[in-house]
C-alpha cells in the first residue's frame, strides 16, 4: 500500500466527564490510507463508536476531547486539521468530505419528513448552487444507484425495510461523493442475506468511487472478509492494527485472539466452541466484569 | 424421558386490513430430552412465534403441542406442570429479570412455586443453582439484576429456568444480546448444564455457527417452512435447500475466505 | 384515505350520542321546572315558544319517546334550543350566539397565542439546554401556577386603578353598540388586551414545559444526529428535524385546551366582568335557566369535538405514520 494517508488521528483522548470520569478512549493514533478499508473491531463500551464521532467533533457533552488532533489531506491537495476549523468551517466540512452511516437505521431517518426530502436537505445546505429540478434528479439517481429505487422519493421510513433504510442511508452518505465514509455498525440489525447485499453493495461503490471506509462492528468474521486492515480496540485503546491476514493468521495480541475464538468457525474446525469438552469451560472469560 | 412434540401446527394472524398472514405452515418437530436441536431462520421466519406457541403465550390456529403424548391443558394445575418441565430462556437478560428484586427473590420463586425442596433447603438449592452457573453465590446473591454484568444475568436466567428442574429448556436467541467475547461461555455453559442433567434444548437463533456447534440437528425455517433439517455438520456443510445455502453463503466465514487461493487480496467481499 | 372515513365515522358517533344524551338528561331530572315556570308565566309565553319547550324538556306525554326524539332533531336541525326563562324568553340561540364570539375571539386568540408562543421558546430552550435560556423555566412555571383571579385582580389593580393603561371590565365601552367600525374595533382591543395577557402569562408556562421536555428527548434521537452530521445549518436542524417531532405530542394538549374555551374560562369572564360563555353559563345555573344550560352543553359538547377533529387532522398532516396505521 503506497504511502497517502487521508485522515491521521494522533494522540487522539475522550473522556465523559461524568462522576467519575470515564476515559471512553485513551491516546489513539491511527492513519487512514485512501481508498481503504479500514475496520475498527471491539466490543460494547471499548470507545470503537466514541473515537469516530469524535473524529467528526458530533460528541455532545458530557463527551470532551482531552487530546489529540484529526488531520485530513484533502484529495485537493489541502490539508485541513479538523479540530482547528471553526464551528461554521466544521458544520461545511462534514458530509461533503467525510459522512457517516449510523447503526440500524431504524431511528436515522426522521420519521415525519419523507426520504426525498432527507436527501434533498444535503444538497440544499452543501450545493446551494444547484436548482431544485437538478437536486431533485440527483436525489432520484442516487435511489437507483442503491436500488431503492427512485419511485421512493415520497415514501417516509416507516414504510420502507431495514434493508431499504439502511440503503436510502447509503445512499445520502454517497450523495456528495466524500472521501470518507465512517459506517458505524451498518448492517448489525440486517438479516444476513441482506447484510450480504449491502456489504456487496459497499465494496462495489467503493472500486466505482474510491471512498475510505472505517467500519466499525463487533462482527469480526465480517471485518475480516471485508477490511483491508483491522485495528482492534479495548478499554479506549487500539491494541492491535494489522491487515486482515495478519489478523486472522498472526494475531499478536491476547486479546484479539480471544476475540477471534469468540466466533465459531461456520464451516471449519469446531475451534474453540467445546461442546463435549468437559466442565466448566464457561467460567473463565467475565472474572466479575461488572457494569 | 420427556418428549415434546409439535405436529402440523399451522399459525395464521388476522391484520387488519391486508387479510391473513401464515406465520407457521404446518410445522412439526419433536424434542426429546437429551438431545438439542437448533431452529435457524432469520427474522420474520416465524422461530419466535414458534417460541410464543411454546410458551403458551400464543396458541396454534391448527396443530397439537403434545407433551409425553398429552395435549397441554389450557389452565390450572396441568399447565403450571407443563410449564415447570418446559423452561424459557429469552433474548435479553435485563428485560427478564426484575429490577427490584435480587437475585435470591428471582431463583427463590420457582423453587417455592414448584416445591422442589423443602423450604428449609430452599436458600442451599439457591446458592447450589448459582454455583451451577459459575456465579459466586457469596456475591451475587443479593445483589440486583443491574449490579451485574449482562453475561452474568443471563447465568442467572438459566439459574432460574433450571430451578424447577425442567426436562425441556426453550432458548430463544439466548446470547445475541451479550457482547461477543462472553457468548460462547454462555453457550457452552448451557452445552454443559444439558448434558449434566440430560436437557432437550431448543436453541432459537440466526447465527449458523454457533447453530451448527450447538446442536445435534438443525432445522431452517424460511416464511413458517421448515425447509430443510437435518444433523448439524450435513446441514450447515452440505446444504440441500438452496436458501439453506444462501444462508451459509452469507454468512461471514473467515476460514473459508482466507483459505480460498483465488482470494488473496481481502479487499473483495 | 380509510382512515379519516374510520375518523369521521367516530366523530359522527360521538356526536349523536351527545345530542342524544343531552336529550335524555332533562327527561330523567326530577321535578318538573319547565312546568311550574309555564303555570307561573301563563299568557306570557308564545305558543310556539310553548311547543318547543315541551318537545325539548319532554313535557309532551302524550307523544312516544320516539316521536318527542324526532321532533327534538327537527328543532336542533332549525337551531331552535328554546327560550330563556332568565332574559326574558329569548330565543336561547341568540343568547349563545351573541356571547360565543367574545369568548372564542379572546380566548382562542389567547390559547393560540400562548401555544405558539410558549412552544417556539420551549423549543428554543430544550435546543440549547444547559444555557441561561434556562432561567425561562421557573419564571414560566412560577406564573402558571399563581392562581388565576389573584393574578387577574393584581393586573387590574396595576394596569387599571394605579396606572389607568387600560379599561378593568366588559368587553367594550359604556354605550356602545356592536357595530364594525374602526373606534369599536380598537375598545374592543383595548378591553381584551388585559384577560388576553394574562391567559397567555398563565398558560405559557406549561407550553415552555411540554415542548422543552420533548425537545431534551428528541435531541436524543438519531435522526437529530444524523442532521447534525449531515452539516446541516443549526436551524434546519432545530426546526425540520427536531422541533417537527417534538411538537406532535404538544398538539394532543393543544386539542384539549382548545375544547375547553368554550366552556372553562369562567375565572376570567368573571375577573374582568367580560360577556363570555362562562358567565352566562354561571347566570344560568344559577337563575335554573333549564334552556339556557342545556343550550349550552350541547354548544360546549359540540366545541370539544370540534378541537378534537381538527387536531386530528393537524397530526394526520404533521405525522405521516398516523395515516398509515390501519394499511
Amino acid at each position: 500500500m503506497t504511502a497517502d494517508p487521508l485522515l491521521t488521528v494522533t494522540d487522539f483522548s475522550v473522556t465523559y466527564e461524568v462522576d467519575p470520569p470515564v476515559e471512553a478512549v485513551r491516546n489513539v493514533s491511527i492513519t487512514l490510507e485512501r481508498g481503504e478499508i479500514l475496520g475498527l473491531a471491539g466490543e460494547s463500551g471499548c470507545g470503537k463508536t466514541t473515537l469516530a464521532y469524535g473524529i467528526q467533533r458530533l460528541l455532545k457533552p458530557p463527551a470532551v476531547i482531552t487530546s489529540g488532533t484529526a488531520v485530513f489531506q484533502d484529495a485537493g491537495g489541502q490539508t485541513i486539521d479538523l479540530h482547528a476549523l471553526t464551528v461554521e468551517q466544521m458544520r461545511r466540512f462534514r458530509w461533503d468530505k467525510a459522512s457517516m452511516v449510523f447503526q440500524g437505521a431504524m431511528n436515522a431517518l426522521n420519521p415525519v419528513t419523507n426520504v426525498g426530502s432527507q436527501l434533498d436537505d444535503v444538497f440544499l445546505t452543501h450545493r446551494p448552487q444547484m436548482s431544485r429540478a437538478e437536486r431533485k434528479e440527483e436525489c432520484a439517481r442516487l435511489l437507483d444507484m442503491v436500488g431503492v429505487g427512485r419511485e421512493r422519493l415520497r415514501s417516509y421510513a416507516h414504510e420502507l425495510s431495514g434493508g431499504m433504510r439502511q440503503r436510502v442511508m447509503i445512499a445520502m452518505a454517497l450523495a456528495l461523493k466524500p472521501q470518507l465514509m465512517i459506517m458505524d455498525e451498518p448492517t448489525t440489525a440486517l438479516d444476513v442475506l441482506v447484510q450480504r447485499e449491502i456489504l456487496q453493495q459497499i465494496s462495489d461503490l467503493r472500486h466505482e468511487f474510491g471512498f475510505s471506509v472505517i467500519f466499525i462492528t463487533h462482527d469480526l468474521p465480517m471485518l475480516l472478509e471485508i477490511s483491508d486492515r483491522i485495528a482492534i480496540m479495548k478499554d479506549g485503546r487500539i491494541v492491535e492494527i494489522d491487515t486482515s491476514a495478519n489478523i486472522y493468521h498472526h494475531a499478536q495480541h491476547e486479546y484479539t485472539r480471544r476475540l477471534l475464538s469468540s466466533f465459531p468457525s461456520l464451516t471449519g474446525e469446531r475451534g474453540d466452541f467445546v461442546r463435549g469438552t468437559g466442565h466448566g469451560a464457561g467460567a473463565v472469560e467475565e472474572n466479575g466484569a461488572s457494569r | 424421558m420427556t418428549t415434546l412434540e409439535f405436529s402440523h401446527v399451522t399459525k395464521r394472524y388476522r391484520v387488519r386490513g391486508a387479510g391473513d398472514m401464515l406465520a407457521l405452515d404446518d410445522v412439526s418437530f419433536t424434542l426429546h430430552s437429551g438431545e438439542t436441536i437448533a431452529l435457524v431462520g432469520q427474522s420474520g421466519s416465524g422461530k419466535s412465534t414458534i417460541a410464543k406457541i411454546l410458551t403458551q403465550l400464543e396458541r396454534a390456529t391448527t396443530g397439537d403441542i403434545l407433551l409425553d403424548g398429552k395435549q397441554i391443558p389450557r389452565r390450572g394445575k396441568g399447565l403450571r406442570s407443563y410449564r415447570q418441565q418446559v423452561r424459557m430462556v429469552f433474548q435479553d437478560p435485563f428485560a427478564s429479570l426484575n429490577p427490584y428484586h435480587t437475585i435470591r427473590h428471582h431463583i427463590e420463586r420457582p423453587l417455592r412455586l414448584d416445591h422442589v425442596v423443602p423450604s428449609d433447603e430452599v436458600e442451599t438449592e439457591v446458592r447450589r443453582l448459582l454455583e451451577r452457573v459459575h456465579l459466586d453465590p457469596a456475591s451475587t446473591i443479593d445483589r440486583r439484576p443491574h449490579e451485574l454484568s449482562g453475561g452474568q444475568r443471563q447465568r442467572v436466567a438459566i439459574a432460574r429456568a433450571l430451578a424447577s428442574r425442567p426436562s425441556l429448556l426453550i432458548a430463544d436467541e439466548p446470547v445475541s444480546m451479550l457482547d461477543v467475547s462472553i457468548r460462547l461461555g454462555v453457550l457452552n455453559l448451557m452445552a454443559d448444564l444439558q448434558r449434566e442433567a440430560n436437557l432437550g434444548v431448543l436453541y432459537i437463533t440466526h447465527d449458523l455457527a454457533t447453530a451448527r456447534h450447538f446442536s445435534d440437528e438443525i432445522m431452517v425455517l424460511h416464511h413458517g417452512v421448515v425447509v430443510e433439517r437435518g444433523k448439524s455438520d450435513d446441514v450447515i456443510l452440505n446444504p440441500q435447500h438452496e436458501y439453506t445455502r444462501a444462508l451459509r453463503d452469507a454468512s461471514p466465514d473467515p476460514d473459508k475466505h482466507f483459505a480460498d487461493p483465488s482470494a488473496p487480496a481481502p479487499t473483495r467481499s | 384515505m380509510r382512515f379519516f372515513l374510520r375518523r369521521l365515522a367516530f366523530y359522527a358517533f360521538t356526536a349523536w350520542a351527545a345530542i342524544t344524551i343531552n336529550f335524555f338528561l332533562p327527561r330523567v331530572m326530577k321535578g318538573d321546572p319547565i312546568s311550574a315556570y309555564l303555570q307561573k308565566n301563563q299568557g306570557k309565553v308564545s305558543p310556539e315558544a310553548i311547543d318547543s319547550l315541551r318537545t325539548l324538556f319532554g313535557l309532551d306525554s302524550t307523544k312516544s319517546l320516539w316521536q318527542q326524539y324526532i321532533d327534538y332533531w327537527g328543532l336542533l336541525f332549525h337551531g331552535d334550543l328554546g327560550r330563556s326563562f332568565s332574559r326574558g324568553l329569548a330565543p336561547v340561540t341568540d343568547i349563545i350566539a351573541s356571547a360565543l364570539p367574545w369568548t372564542v375571539g379572546l380566548v382562542g386568540l389567547a390559547t393560540v397565542f400562548s401555544f405558539i408562543i410558549g412552544t417556539s421558546l420551549g423549543a428554543l430552550i430544550g435546543w440549547r439546554r444547559g444555557s441561561r435560556a434556562d432561567a425561562v423555566v421557573p419564571i414560566a412555571t412560577f406564573f402558571s401556577t399563581v392562581p388565576y383571579f389573584w393574578m387577574g385582580l393584581i393586573v387590574i389593580a396595576v394596569f387599571s386603578s394605579t396606572l389607568g393603561w387600560f379599561p378593568a371590565s366588559h368587553a367594550y365601552g359604556k354605550g356602545s353598540a356592536p357595530e364594525w367600525s374602526l373606534d369599536f374595533i380598537l375598545q374592543v382591543v383595548q378591553h381584551g388586551a388585559l384577560p388576553a395577557i394574562t391567559i397567555v402569562v398563565a398558560s405559557l408556562g406549561g407550553w415552555v414545559l411540554g415542548m422543552r421536555n420533548m425537545m431534551m428527548t428528541v435531541l436524543d434521537e438519531d435522526y437529530v444526529t444524523v442532521a447534525q452530521a449531515k452539516g446541516l445549518k443549526p436551524r434546519r436542524v432545530l426546526v425540520n428535524y427536531a422541533a417537527r417531532n417534538a411538537l406532535l405530542p404538544q398538539l394532543s394538549s393543544f386539542a384539549l385546551s382548545l375544547g375547553f374555551i368554550v366552556g372553562g374560562t369562567l375565572v376570567m369572564e368573571l375577573v374582568f366582568s367580560y360577556p363570555g360563555v362562562g358567565k352566562l353559563l354561571l347566570d344560568a345555573t344559577t337563575a335554573k335557566d333549564y334552556p339556557l344550560m342545556q343550550g349550552l352543553f350541547l354548544v360546549i359538547a359540540l366545541a370539544v369535538l370540534l378541537a378534537n377533529i381538527m387536531a386530528d387532522i393537524a397530526y394526520a398532516i404533521l405525522d405521516p405514520r398516523t395515516r398509515q396505521m390501519e394499511a
